[in-house]
Parts: structure tokens; C-alpha cells; sequence
């Protein structure tokens, strides 16, 4: 079910400003791979372009290839629409439906493309829960509110409801930034079981996480302010904690900037 | 004495001390009492006379009064601090008076005459000095009036909110469509009935009922729901519409079924508001909708009968009676209204985000 990414010379624009010039990479499929830089350096952007959310944006475009399993998901006729079905995304700020219920909102992926019986949402709701390891939490109280959870309970409500839909690939925009320490280890290690079954791109500002989470690890960086973003490497996060190629990497991740 | 007094060094602040003297707490009675009788000493003596005059005076002695003793006592910035409350004051009591007047006046005229008979008859066979009789056709004829302007009204501002926020952006349409909802927010009342009145009953040729002036109370309503709409969708966190957009939803679906339920109770009190504001319009009803002293269910033909309209009619007749009636159709309408705005609160509580 996972799938791999290529993406090539992808540049992204916020109207005619350049925010992230030529970057190329590849993602393994069933890999975790991060995003790591400092602020502003298109590490968020990239990201969103790999599910056509960075359009959203009013005068936002991009221009490259991004291929999933070989298909671009930039080319003519493809729908975004059925992109975003394919690749999910879980935001930094955890954001459940406030006007659903934690079923409602789990199955809400479901729901609102018209799809399913009312039987079937069951074991979704049960599969989707389990998966992001929320079920025996809130078993008992699926029709309550979902904004009535703590943070860390939310940010795993946001991922169930990402994964009941059943994507391919999984997006993860600092997921963990908002939340406590307890509530990051049980996302960290949920992210370890959701390995075996989906691609996982995340980005995040927090080194330590990367190392800890990755198999791959990109390092983005920036010239200077209004210049655009670009990757810098992009290696296996063994080699790029201990022996990086490139000086800047090397600078950013023992701390000499950012 | 006054904190701010110059110091030997000449410089104001160098004497400055953390603790300043303050006006005892039965000051501010003090100086009210001392002002009444001050006033009430000066209306003695001089041909002034009247009680507005007299609380005019009061209060500009007691402003005065209370100024002077506070500067000498506490110091330049403490007066003007007292002044300046006392003002707010005054200005906030100037501006409930009417209000509380209307309020006031309306209970008393209209309670005389408000009663189970009025509330379930119509002036059917009532000669223009008789008693007896009610409202029943009035109440009848607003609250369809009012149904079925919101009908016309709700869907197509509540859609162009939606476009104007969720779809224009800044392009040009959406700036047209916001400029021309500024410009509808201003009509006059009559300006609205004379448009539907041309169309309506000049070209089209339909005789006056209650439609056109559904018509014609939409024109007004639209805008007051656009406004509150746009401003309600435009609270709902964007963070919202993405999570939506990024599970692979349509916008439209999203819109239908995340955004516009989660800015739902806004959007009930705005268009509550708006009935609120066209329930009493009169002139329109006036040119569209004519009057009539019977009971008139139809709101396609033939005249029928609103609260407005009635109070137009009964309120410049010479009997006492009729103003009485008239007093009664006002209390009757005041209380319409401010069950609709308690309905609009009742609603968005209930379907408020917890």
C-alpha cells in the first residue's frame, strides 16, 4: 500500500516570490523521512507541495515533478482532489471538527466523500482509532466532542481521522510542536508502527526528533531572507547526525546556527 | 496639597512621592447632596424653574463641585480622571433616557389595552370609533410578511457571503459584490417599496398584496445578513478548512458541511437580527401591501393587514380608542421582536461550540 516519492527540481512559489528553488530527493516507500532546517527555509512548503495543499494558498504555484509510484501529481488532468486522497496530512496545531464528535470526526474523511454504509463506519472508526492508539482511551465516549480531548489526545483524534481514509502516504507537519513530552513519546511511537504500513514525510524543528524517528533525514537551509529555500543533503539520519558531507549541515545540526 | 506642586530644584517630578492624598469615600455622596441643595437654594432665590432645568442644574454643579474638590484634594490627574468618568456617566444616562422612555411609555399605553380578545380578533366590523377589536389580521400579516421575506432573504445571503469569502478573494467581482452590499445597507426603506412598487405593480401589473412586499423587505434584509455572514465565516480558523481540504474533501463539502456548521450560531443571530430589523418597516408595506381590517391568510392577493401598517392606520384616527389600539399593535410588535432576538440567543447557545 505505501508508496515511494520522487520528487524532481521542484521549485515553489507564493506569486512571484521564489520560496524553495530545484530541490530534488526520494522517499522509500514504508521509510520515515524528516525535514529538518531552520525557520522560513521551505521545509513546510516542500511539504505541502507533495500534496498539492500549497495551491490552496490564493497566487501560490509550483513548477517540477513530484511522482508518486511514477505518477506526477502535478500533471495535466490530475485532480487534487484525489491527490489529497491518496496522500494525507496531520497539521502542528491539532484541529479536530469542533462541531463533530470524535467518531464523526475520525469518520469524517469518509463521510464527506459520500462513501459507506452506516455498518462499515464502525470497524473503520475501531481500525482508524486503534492505528493512531486512541481506542481504549475514548472507546467509551465516541459521541463526545472532539475538542473536549487533551492535546496529545487530539493530535492522535487528527492522525485516526488522517488514516481512516486509508492513504498512501502520510504528512506530518511538526505534529509533536504543540504537545508535551509524554504526549510527543506516544506520536514518536506510534509513527514507529505506522511505518509498517505507510510512507511518513515529517517535518520538524526539533534535531533530536529527527534522530530519533527518521530513517532518512533532508536538511534544508536558506541563503538569506527573501533568497529561496533549497536542500542541502539528504542522506540516512545515522550518516547525517555523524559524519555530514556538506559544512552547513554539519554547522546546523551541532548548533553553530539556527 | 496637589502632588504636581514645583519642588525647589524647579523640576516638577524630583518631589515626586509614591502616596498622594486621596478624596475620602463619602465625598462623592457629599458633593451630590451638597450640589441638590445648592441647586435647589439657587432655584429658591432666581426665577429659574421646571425639573428639568433643575436636574440640568444638579448635575452641572455636582460635575463642577466634584472637579474643583477633587483637583484641590487629589491633584491635576485624579480630577481629570473623575471628570472624565462622570462625563461617561452622564453621556451613558443621556442615551438610556430615551430608550427607557419609549420602552416605558409603550407598556403603560399598551397594556391598558392588551388583552386575549385583542390578541385573536380583527377590526372586522369595528367603525372608525368604536372599541373592541384587535390585532389578531396585524400579527397574522407580519409574521408571514416576515417568513417569507426570510425565505427569499436567507439562502441568497447567506451564498453570497460565502462567495464574497470562501471564493472572491480580492478579484473583481467580489469587490463589486461587497461595494454593492455597502450600498443596499443604506437604502431607505421607501426607496426599496417605490422599486418593488414600479416593478411590481406598474409593469407587471399585479394588484398590491403581501408579496411585493416580501420583495421589497428582502432588498433591506439581504444585505444586514450578508455582513453578519461574511464576518461570522470569516471567524472560523483556517487551520479548519485545510484539515478538511487535506482528507481529500471538495471545498464545496467542506464548506457545506465544516464551515458553515461551525460558524452556524453567528450566522443565526445575524439573520435573527436582520428579521428583527424588517419586522417594523412600514413605508414599504405601505405602497405594496395596503391595508385591510380583515383577516387575510392569502399572501398573494389582496391587501393585508401588519403591525406597522395598523399602527399607521389606528394612530392618526381621533379616537381615543384607535390610539389606544395603536399603543397595543406597538407593544405587541416590540415584544415580536424581542422574542426573536431571545430566540437567536436561545439558538446559539444551544448550537454553540464547546
Amino acid at each position: 500500500m505505501a508508496k515511494r516519492i520522487d520528487v524532481a527540481d521542484l521549485n515553489v512559489y507564493y506569486g512571484k516570490f521564489r520560496a524553495v528553488e530545484g530541490v530534488t530527493f526520494s522517499v522509500e516507500p514504508r521509510t520515515i523521512t524528516a525535514f529538518i532546517g531552520p525557520s522560513g527555509c521551505g521545509k513546510s512548503t516542500v511539504l505541502r507541495s507533495l500534496n498539492r495543499m500549497h495551491e490552496v494558498l490564493p497566487g501560490a504555484r509550483t513548477e517540477g515533478k513530484v511522482a508518486i509510484d511514477g505518477e506526477d501529481i502535478y500533471g495535466p488532468g490530475v485532480d487534487p482532489v484525489n491527490v489529497r486522497r491518496t496522500i494525507g496530512m496531520v497539521f502542528q496545531k491539532p484541529n479536530p471538527f469542533p462541531t463533530m464528535s470524535i467518531y464523526d470526526n475520525v469518520v469524517a474523511g469518509l463521510k464527506l466523500r459520500g462513501r459507506m454504509k452506516r455498518s462499515g463506519l464502525d470497524e473503520v472508526v475501531e481500525k482508524s482509532l486503534r492505528g493512531a492508539n486512541l481506542w481504549e482511551e475514548v472507546k467509551d465516549r465516541l459521541d463526545r466532542p472532539g475538542s473536549g480531548l487533551s492535546g496529545g489526545q487530539q493530535q492522535r483524534l487528527c492522525i485516526a481521522r488522517a488514516i481512516a481514509v486509508e492513504p498512501q502516504v502520510l504528512l506530518m507537519d511538526e505534529p509533536c510542536s504543540a504537545l508535551d513530552p509524554i504526549s510527543t513519546l506516544a506520536i514518536e511511537d506510534l509513527m514507529q508502527e505506522l511505518k509498517e504500513r505507510y510512507t511518513i514525510v515529517i517535518v520538524t524543528h526539533n534535531m533530536q526528533q529527527a534522530a530519533r524517528v527518521s530513517d532518512r533525514t533532508g536538511f534544508f537551509n536558506i541563503a538569506g531572507t527573501g533568497q529561496p529555500g533549497k536542500l542541502i543533503e539528504m542522506d540516512d539520519t545515522t550518516k547525517m547526525f555523524s559524519t555530514p558531507t556538506e559544512k552547513a549541515t554539519e554547522d546546523y545540526i551541532t548548533g553553530r546556527f539556527g | 496639597m496637589a502632588t504636581d506642586t514645583q519642588s525647589p530644584t524647579g523640576h516638577p517630578d524630583s518631589d515626586l512621592r509614591l502616596s498622594g492624598q486621596r478624596l475620602p469615600r463619602w465625598a462623592v455622596p457629599a458633593t451630590a447632596a451638597g450640589s441638590v441643595v445648592l441647586t435647589l437654594a439657587v432655584f429658591a432665590l432666581t426665577p429659574l424653574q421646571g425639573r428639568a432645568d433643575f436636574l440640568v442644574a444638579v448635575g452641572i454643579v455636582f460635575l463642577l463641585g466634584q472637579t474643583a474638590a477633587s483637583f484641590l484634594v487629589e491633584g491635576r490627574r485624579h480630577a481629570v480622571d473623575r471628570l472624565a468618568t462622570n462625563v461617561v456617566y452622564t453621556c451613558f444616562v443621556l442615551a438610556i433616557i430615551p430608550l427607557v422612555a419609549v420602552i416605558v411609555t409603550v407598556l403603560v399605553h399598551g397594556l391598558k389595552v392588551v388583552n386575549l380578545t385583542f390578541l385573536t380578533h380583527s377590526q372586522r366590523n369595528i367603525g372608525p370609533t368604536d372599541t373592541g377589536g384587535g390585532v389578531y389580521h396585524a400579527i397574522i400579516g407580519t409574521l408571514e410578511i416576515a417568513f417569507v421575506t426570510s425565505l427569499i432573504s436567507i439562502p441568497i445571503a447567506v451564498l453570497v457571503a460565502v462567495y464574497l469569502v470562501e471564493y472572491g478573494g480580492r478579484g473583481l467581482l467580489a469587490r463589486l459584490v461587497t461595494f454593492f452590499v455597502d450600498v443596499m445597507t443604506g437604502i431607505p426603506s421607501i426607496v426599496a417599496g417605490l422599486f418593488i412598487y414600479v416593478v411590481w405593480i406598474l409593469t407587471l401589473g399585479f394588484q398590491r398584496s403581501g408579496f411585493p412586499a416580501c420583495l421589497a423587505l428582502a432588498i433591506l434584509m439581504i444585505p444586514v445578513v450578508v455582513r453578519s455572514t461574511e464576518e461570522m465565516l470569516k471567524l472560523v480558523p483556517n487551520e479548519l478548512r485545510e484539515s478538511s481540504l487535506a482528507l481529500g474533501v471538495p471545498k464545496w463539502r467542506t464548506i457545506l458541511r465544516v464551515v458553515i456548521p461551525t460558524a452556524l450560531p453567528g450566522i443565526i443571530t445575524g439573520i435573527m437580527l436582520g428579521v428583527a430589523r424588517v419586522a417594523g418597516e412600514t413605508a414599504p408595506l405601505l405602497l405594496l401591501t395596503g391595508y385591510t381590517q380583515s383577516i387575510n391568510f392569502n399572501l398573494f392577493s389582496g391587501p393585508m393587514a401588519a403591525l406597522p401598517t395598523l399602527i399607521f392606520d389606528q394612530a392618526g384616527r381621533p379616537s381615543q380608542s384607535a390610539v389606544d389600539r395603536a399603543w397595543g399593535a406597538a407593544l405587541v410588535l416590540i415584544v415580536i421582536v424581542m422574542l426573536l432576538n431571545l430566540v437567536a440567543r436561545v439558538i446559539a447557545r444551544l448550537t454553540r461550540v464547546r
